[in-house]
C-alpha cells in the first residue's frame, strides 16, 4: 500500500516534470539554457581543433613565403583577383543568410528558415563553382605542382611589369601552388561537407524540425559555417592580395 | 533549488540577434572586402601585408562577435574562443622565434 502510493507519486512527479520542460531537454541538464550552453561550448571546442588544423597550414605558408619570397610574389600574382574578391563577397553573403537562418529558427519561422538555408546552399555552391573555374585555370596554365608544372610563365612573364625569375627560383613557385591547393582545397572540403549538411538540415526543416524551440543543431551548424567563412577571410588576402607590390 | 546556488551564474540570459544587426555587419564586411582589394593595388611597401591582415582581423572579429554571437555569449564561451586564439598565437610566435633565432647554414 505504502509502496504503491510512493509509485503513484513518483509517476505524478514524472508527469509534472515532463509538463514543465520541453521534450528535447535531456535529463542530465537542469534547464534548456544549460543544455544550449553545453552544446555551444562543445561546438567551440571542436572549432578550436579546427583553428589549430588550419593554423598549421597558415604557419607553413608564412615560413615558405619568407623563404622563397620572389617565387611566392610572382606565383601569387597569377591568381585572378576578380574571382577571389567575388568569392569573398559570395561567402560573406552566405554567412549572412546562415545567420538569418539561425534567427528564423529562434523565431520559429519555418518559411524564413527554409529560405535562409536554401540561399546558403546556393551561395555555397556558387563559391565552389567559382573555385573550380579557378582550379581549371591553374590546370590550363600548367601551374599545378608536380610533373606537368611549367616554369615558363615565371621565367618569361607575359606582363612587362613582372620580374623574370631565374629557372631555379621559378621552381619554388611550385611550393606556393602546393600550399595554395592544400589551403583552398582543405577550405573547399569544409565547404563541401557544409553544403552536404545544409541539404540534410533543409530536408529536416522542411518536415518541421528546428522551429519548435530546439535550435541547437542550427546554431552549431551556423558556428561551423561562420568559421569556414573566417578561414577564407584570411586566405583571401594572404594568397591573392599581399604580393601585388613585392619588395625588392 | 538551494543545492544549486551557482546556477544563475552558469546560465546566461539568451540574446537573439536581429536582422538589423546582421544587415549592418554584412554591409561592413562587404565594405571592408572592397577596401582590402582596393588597397592591394596601392603600393604601401612593407605596410601592404600589414594593412591586408589588419583588415582581415577586423572582418574576422565582426564575424565572431556578431554572426557567431560571442558578444552576447557567456564568459565560458568567451574564454574558450580566447583560448583558441591564444593557442594559435603561441603556434605562430614559438615557430617564428625558432626560425628567426637560428644560425641558418652554420651547423
Amino acid at each position: 500500500m505504502d509502496s504503491q502510493t510512493v509509485a503513484v507519486r513518483h509517476e505524478e512527479e514524472i508527469a509534472h516534470h515532463e509538463g514543465e520542460h520541453p521534450h528535447y531537454l535531456r535529463h542530465h541538464f537542469e534547464t534548456v539554457e544549460q543544455q544550449k550552453e553545453a552544446s555551444s561550448f562543445g561546438m567551440w571546442l571542436f572549432l578550436l581543433t579546427e583553428i589549430m588544423f588550419f593554423g598549421g597550414l597558415f604557419m607553413a605558408y608564412l615560413l615558405y613565403r619568407n623563404w622563397y619570397y620572389d617565387a611566392f610574389a610572382s606565383a601569387s600574382n597569377t591568381l585572378g583577383i576578380g574571382l577571389g574578391t567575388t568569392n569573398t563577397a559570395v561567402l560573406i553573403l552566405s554567412s549572412f543568410t546562415m545567420a538569418m537562418g539561425v534567427y528564423c529558427a529562434e523565431k520559429r519561422n519555418r518559411r524564413g528558415l527554409l529560405l535562409s538555408l536554401g540561399c546558403t546552399i546556393i551561395l555555397g555552391l556558387v563559391f565552389l563553382g567559382i573555385k573550380s573555374i579557378e582550379y581549371h585555370e591553374k590546370y590550363v596554365e600548367h601551374h599545378i605542382p608536380g610533373a606537368s608544372f611549367s616554369i615558363d610563365d615565371f621565367v618569361h612573364p607575359h606582363d612587362k611589369r613582372d620580374i623574370a625569375l631565374d629557372p631555379s627560383t621559378a621552381q619554388h613557385a611550385q611550393i606556393f601552388f602546393f600550399l595554395y591547393f592544400a589551403m583552398t582545397g582543405m577550405h573547399a572540403l569544409h565547404m563541401i561537407i557544409g553544403v552536404s549538411i545544409l541539404f540534410a538540415l533543409f530536408y529536416k526543416a522542411w518536415h518541421g524540425a528546428y522551429t519548435t524551440g530546439h535550435t541547437a543543431i542550427i546554431d552549431n551548424f551556423g558556428l561551423y559555417w561562420h568559421f569556414v567563412d573566417i578561414v577564407w577571410i584570411f586566405l583571401f588576402p594572404l594568397l591573392y592580395l599581399i604580393s601585388r607590390h613585392p619588395l625588392h | 533549488m538551494a543545492s544549486h546556488p551557482t546556477l544563475e551564474d552558469v546560465h546566461h540570459e539568451h540574446h537573439i540577434v536581429g536582422p538589423k544587426t546582421y544587415g549592418t555587419i554584412l554591409f561592413a564586411l562587404l565594405c571592408l572586402t572592397a577596401l582590402t582589394t582596393g588597397i592591394a593595388f596601392v603600393n604601401l611597401g612593407v605596410f601592404s601585408p600589414i594593412a591586408a591582415i589588419g583588415i582581415a582581423v577586423i572582418k574576422a572579429t565582426l564575424v565572431i562577435l556578431f554572426f557567431m554571437h560571442v558578444k552576447y555569449s557567456s564568459r565560458l564561451v568567451k574564454l574558450t574562443v580566447s583560448a583558441g586564439l591564444f593557442t594559435f598565437l603561441v603556434l605562430i610566435t614559438m615557430t617564428l622565434s625558432d626560425y628567426i633565432s637560428r644560425a641558418w647554414g652554420l651547423w
